[in-house]
């Protein structure tokens, strides 16, 4: 229980200083210390397939694209966080606190479900066996919807990126 | 109880989340925010998976990877085309389609 306070108050720091540091680098870099964390507490929860899949994908590839991006792109550093717009501002700070409150009040209120299932894993609880019946069995139309996706995704950042002959 | 800590957590880097997107004007970052976001939803899947001893909230994790990967790259690549136009990441000196 200790370790996984710990990784939590790692990675509310984090979160914290990706919204607050100025420079878009360290923001990555501690976006990906964030990653790690709920890679880390993916592990906590049987959940080992995606504990690999979190970091090669997301800590790997994505990542990747936006330290690529953000190096090519050679940005300033902020001047100020939304100089002009206060209203915004305000609301973001007044709205985040009441979020957690409305989200903990929620989740105090369902009650507790954890003593009705008492601990009885399959025995290939969050392996990639038992997530690959899952998806080619019960969610396949979903799985080709989301290859579809993708192939649109990728022909779109080939479009956007493209330079235009003129 | 780690199926009653977890969400909460979850709660907290949702809304940290969700305030960097109102707060911070390079859209690099607020595209990163919004990852931060799809993360903290990934957690309430993973555990609330690990409570219910049901595997379809990882096959919905795997769901938001997806998205979240197609996300990324084509809203990188319009940040892209547009500081290729304006030499700015800024979301303020976007405003062509803002009322």
């Amino acid at each position: 229980m200790l370790v996984i306070n710990l990784i939590a108050f790692v990675a509310i720091f984090s979160a914290l200083m990706v919204v607050f540091h100025r420079s878009p680098m360290v923001s990555v870099v501690f976006l990906i210390v964030n990653l790690v964390c709920i890679a880390l507490f993916f592990l906590f929860l049987h959940a080992q397939f995606l504990f690999a899949i979190q970091i090669i994908v997301y800590a790997g590839a994505i990542m990747v694209l936006f330290v690529f991006v953000v190096m090519l792109l050679n940005l300033r550093k902020e001047e100020e966080l939304l100089p002009g717009w206060r209203v915004q501002r305000a609301l973001a700070y007044l709205g985040g606190p009441l979020l957690v409150g409305a989200l903990w009040t929620a989740l105090w209120r369902r009650g507790r479900s954890s003593e009705a299932f008492p601990g009885s894993f399959g025995s290939g609880f969050g392996t990639a066996e038992d997530i690959g019946q899952l998806l080619f069995n019960d969610y396949l139309f979903q799985f080709e919807a989301a290859s579809v996706l993708l192939v649109v995704a990728m022909i779109g950042a080939v479009v956007l990126a493209r330079r235009k002959e003129s | 109880m780690i199926t009653s800590f977890l969400p909460l957590v979850a709660a907290v880097l949702f809304a940290i989340g969700a305030i960097g997107v109102l707060i911070r004007r390079n859209a690099i970052v607020i595209l990163m925010c919004i990852e931060l976001m799809l993360n903290a939803v990934n957690l309430t899947f993973a555990s609330y998976a690990y409570e219910l001893r049901s595997m379809a909230g990882h096959v919905f994790i795997f769901f938001v990877m997806t998205v979240a990967a197609a996300e990324a790259a084509v809203g990188l690549g319009i940040v892209i085309a547009v500081f290729r136009k304006r030499q700015s990441a800024d979301v303020d000196d976007v405003n062509l389609m803002r009322w």
